[in-house]
């Protein structure tokens, strides 16, 4: 005789140690196997955009800092080029390669904590992940030597940065340069080819190219799909233009694909590192800009190709000296609502593995 | 073979044995800050101000307070206010520094402290009287005049506020 059984819905979250953040899951089980996930987002709202409506554009830069409070660099440069775009403010040569590098600098920390919480959620508790902040712990300090603070950057301006590098940054870049690609290999001794990691990660959330593409996702898990497209080849801002580097296309598009590619991805944010570090000029760092910036009325999508894919900023200005609207296409929250397509039919121990290798943060997805 | 993997991972443990730590033991002694820290313990020099209160609004939270009279020291040289009340709320502030920026003056730095525990909100209000009297360990940040100088808050003396001028 048959025994009689019945789907179980599980609730997951707010308040969870595997979920990073205030993260919520409603999912539903056959037995062992996921068949329905539904992710809840909004416990961290803050109303930034609402809030950036209220303050001059020079201050909602402080506000951008806090959406992906691990890449504020990146966050900072896509509403800057927005706001550069709504006024026609050029910025100065340094300060665009001054912004790539710190750009890049940000991508290499984001990717090194994705990679050391990926881990995590694997399994390998802490190991991993201390190594990955070790990295990260040298490129703070860089960033503290630039402006100050190490978290909530607050470094860019509308029409370059706010202050040049001292030099003291450049030797400190200069020796991170030379250690970094053998931390990376130590990372790929330690942990690519790992037997556990393999059979963990291995065709587990699977996300075909198809799928991806119609979820609007980006980022990393776009071209671990098997999609070439980034936007700092795709759109070129600042000097990405100038720089030579590959863009790493993952084959399956699972878990394994993902972690791969952040990997990759570090090194040659490295190559673009080498380069900014060879052709950087001397000039200004700050176009000649009114301390209030009234743009003139009009609309204005500023792009950047994020750590965890395209953040953009689209800015709405009636001629005063705050944005009139202020919408954020935040590259966590719609790599989440791909969730589903990598869940559904696997089981309930890939669940936090494979939201792992998805690589959110709350800040952005709640703003 | 079975008890390589252990061999190997033990072999790990064993180089990182006798390493010298990463980490200090804060309390006594603290990692180096970068010179362009931006922390609380702001500076701010009341011969340098006039009273303009463009720190005030170029603050995204609004949390400094300045109230001045008509006068001071050197009404030849233009319009010029006494200063009353300058009084920076530390526990709203997020640090931007763009009441530093703002300054044409040159009267208010960013502090390099981080250190300012209070158990009741209102004590975390800095008020005139500290920001007069206080030792004043700039941050460069957004001051290029003073990292011309090399100057670093923690291993130089305070500066007058003759000296922190961009001139």
């Amino acid at each position: 005789m048959p025994i009689r059984t019945e789907p179980i819905t599980v609730n997951i979250g707010p308040q969870h140690p595997s979920t990073h953040g205030v993260f919520r899951m409603r999912v539903t089980f056959d037995g062992e196997m996921i068949i329905d996930v539904e992710p809840i987002f909004g416990y961290l709202h803050r109303g930034s955009e609402k809030l950036a409506e209220e303050r001059t554009y020079t201050q909602v830069i402080t506000l951008t800092d806090r959406l992906d409070y691990v890449s504020s660099m990146s966050n900072n440069l896509s509403y800057v080029l927005a706001v550069e775009k709504l006024s026609g403010i050029v910025p100065p040569e340094r300060a665009m390669y001054l912004r790539v590098i710190v750009a890049e600098l940000q991508r290499i920390v984001s990717h090194l904590v994705a990679t050391g919480f990926f881990l995590n959620d694997v399994g390998a508790l802490a190991t991993p992940l201390m190594y990955c902040f070790r990295e990260r712990e040298k490129i703070l300090d860089m960033f503290e030597m630039l402006c100050g603070a190490r978290i909530t950057l607050s470094f860019m301006r509308v029409g370059g940065i706010f202050q040049d590098a001292p030099s003291e940054f450049w030797e400190a870049l200069t020796d991170f340069l030379e250690y970094m690609p053998g931390y990376i290999d130590e990372y790929e001794r330690l942990i690519t080819g790992n037997e556990i990691l393999l059979s963990r990660t291995k065709d587990i959330g699977v996300l075909s190219s198809e799928q991806a593409i119609n979820s609007s996702i980006s980022g990393p898990i776009l071209r671990a799909s098997g999609v070439k497209w980034d936007l700092r080849k795709a759109d070129p801002y600042d000097v990405y233009d100038r720089m030579e580097f590959e863009i790493p296309v993952g084959t399956v598009g699972d878990n394994y694909d993902r972690y791969l590619i952040r990997i990759a991805e570090m090194r040659e944010s490295l190559k673009i590192l080498q380069q900014c570090v060879n052709q950087i000029p001397d000039g200004p760092i700050r176009a000649d800009t009114a301390n209030l910036i009234r743009p003139p009325v009009g609309d204005a999508y500023g792009h950047v190709e994020g750590p965890k894919g395209e953040l953009g900023f689209y800015l709405v200005s009636d001629g005063g000296i705050s944005p009139y609207r202020c919408k954020i296409r935040s590259s966590s929250l719609i790599n989440l609502t791909a969730l589903k397509d990598m869940l559904v039919d696997t089981k309930l121990a890939d669940m936090i593995v494979t939201f792992g290798s998805v690589d959110i943060n709350m800040g952005e997805v709640d703003r | 073979m079975y008890g390589l993997g252990i061999a190997k991972g033990l072999a790990v443990t064993f180089r990182n044995l006798f390493r010298k730590p990463f980490t200090v033991q804060y309390p006594e002694e603290a990692v180096p800050q970068a010179a362009r820290f931006r922390g609380e313990e702001f500076g701010w020099f009341e011969e340098r101000c006039t009273g303009c209160a463009s720190c005030a609004k170029y603050c995204p939270l609004g949390i400094i307070k300045i109230v001045t009279h008509p006068g001071g020291s050197n009404m030849q040289e233009g319009q010029s206010y006494t200063v009353d009340t300058f009084d920076i709320d530390i526990g709203r502030c997020m640090f931007c520094g763009l009441c530093v920026e703002a300054c044409p003056y040159d009267a208010l730095f960013m502090g390099s402290g981080f250190e300012r525990g209070q158990y009741v909100r209102d004590d975390l209000i800095i008020p005139i009287e500290e920001l007069k009297s206080a030792e004043r360990r700039l941050s460069t940040w957004y001051r290029p005049q003073l990292e011309g100088k090399n100057y670093h808050p923690h291993k130089d003396e305070p500066l007058s506020w003759e000296e922190v001028g961009r001139k």
